[in-house]
């Protein structure tokens, strides 16, 4: 029986035998465990894309089940970090594929690492500075990304090809670190489902090596006002581009372009990176907690003093909650971690 | 004036001249916007330059954050 489980993607004829057997050669890079992460996950972990490999920052909160597909009531009752609760997962729904899981904030030094290796990324990030930088990667090492962003009933994808397509940086000119809003109007899962389904389309078309059938559209719609768009964007590649351009200098590789805190995207949080690469131990941690309310698991310490929260990851990092105050993040955190 | 602004008929006051205008009115950031004028792209320079006319079919696409 279970040679049988891609079946009916192989009677599919623009896929087929040999289809099947290139996406189980392939391997995909999805940076973001969300609402676009876990829907462009489980499908493709589906089709039977043969290596995946699934980055996020963050953890799994009980506002995240209404639509990221891969987490259940207990993933958030225990606070697990979205890439583990989401490998856990897929695992269990494919175990013949390969999933790798990173929980870490991608930056460059993450992405020249994750990008060699992959074929196609896709973008399922929640902020501008990761897609730029992903755009930067994928002009810099020729891997194709998609890219999906979803708001309320409304979504967009584009899929852009380096040397053929105009890159993120063309369509936007150049848009400066921390430059673009937040989105905070909520989101229906329509949405998110409608643009995945375009991501993975895209996807598949890509592994394959089916580039003729890739729709070369910027797409976007809105599914509660019944509005579909597909504007062709070709004229906007820019030959003067940083990114793409004949003399590209990728901006947001540079070292300044990075960021050590962040407020993440309609969260009420600020996320500060240490300075340099470590790993906490949280045993020596939990010596300098006295009062307050401390859980724990493998992957991450919660601190809740008075109205503060404070997450703790194995890899540095540190999610300070109820405040959009860098500064007053900062405080906090020093005066906690000292 | 009346235009089309993805799909629906627009009334706009007289001020709104140029696709810069428009897009001020709607209260959008031009870098984050892709717009099509009469199935055209405008280029983000020519924001300004870019006179509406009566009838126009406007497409903007906006670019969002959220995932
Ligand atoms: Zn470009």
């Amino acid at each position: 029986m279970k040679d049988d489980r891609y079946s009916r993607q192989v009677l599919f004829s623009p896929i087929g035998k040999e289809g099947q057997e290139q996406l189980e050669a392939k391997h995909v890079l999805i940076i973001g465990a969300g609402a676009l992460g876990t829907s462009n996950a489980e499908q493709l972990a589906r089709a039977g894309v043969g290596k995946m490999t699934i980055v996020d920052r963050d953890y799994v909160e009980f506002s995240n089940l209404q639509r990221q597909q891969l987490f259940s009531e207990k993933d958030a009752e225990n606070r697990m970090p979205k890439a583990v609760a989401a490998k856990e997962r897929l695992s269990a729904i494919n175990s013949g594929i390969s999933i790798f899981s990173h929980v870490m904030d991608v930056q460059v030094e993450e992405l020249e690492k994750l990008a060699p290796d992959a074929d196609v990324i896709i973008d399922a990030t929640d902020n501008f500075d990761t897609r730029l930088l992903i755009n930067d990667i994928s002009q810099k090492h020729d891997k194709p990304w998609v890219y999906g962003g979803c708001v309320g009933s409304y979504g967009l994808t584009y899929t852009i090809v380096p040397g053929k397509t105009p890159c993120l940086n063309c369509l936007l000119e150049t848009v400066p670190i921390g430059g673009a809003t937040c989105d905070t109007a909520g989101i229906i899962s329509p949405a998110v489902q409608m643009v995945t389904a375009h991501q993975v389309a895209e996807v598949l078309k890509i592994l394959v090596g089916d580039e003729q059938a890739l729709h070369g559209k910027l797409i976007s719609f809105d599914m509660w006002n019944h509005h579909y768009q597909a504007i062709k964007v070709n004229t906007v590649k820019n030959p003067e581009c940083r990114s793409c351009g004949g003399n590209r200098d990728y901006p947001y590789l540079s070292p300044e372009s990075q960021t050590k805190t962040a407020v993440l995207c309609g969260r009420d949080t600020v996320q500060i990176r240490p300075p340099e690469r470590m790993e906490r131990d949280f045993d020596t941690l939990r010596r300098r907690l006295h009062d307050g309310e401390i859980k724990q698991n493998p992957f991450l310490l919660s601190y809740t003093l008075n109205d503060h929260r404070m997450v703790f990851f194995k890899d540095g990092r540190v999610l300070v909650h109820g405040t959009k105050d860098i500064a007053e993040a900062r405080r906090l955190y020093y005066k906690i971690v000292g | 004036m009346e235009i089309q602004v993805n799909g629906k008929i627009k009334q706009l006051p007289k001020e709104v001249e140029t696709v810069a205008d428009l897009l001020h009115y709607f209260g959008l950031d031009a870098k984050m916007v892709i717009v099509e004028q009469n199935k055209e792209i405008v280029s983000k320079d020519n924001f300004q330059g870019a006179n509406l006319q009566s009838n126009d079919t406007i497409e903007l696409v906006r670019f969002v954050g959220g995932g």
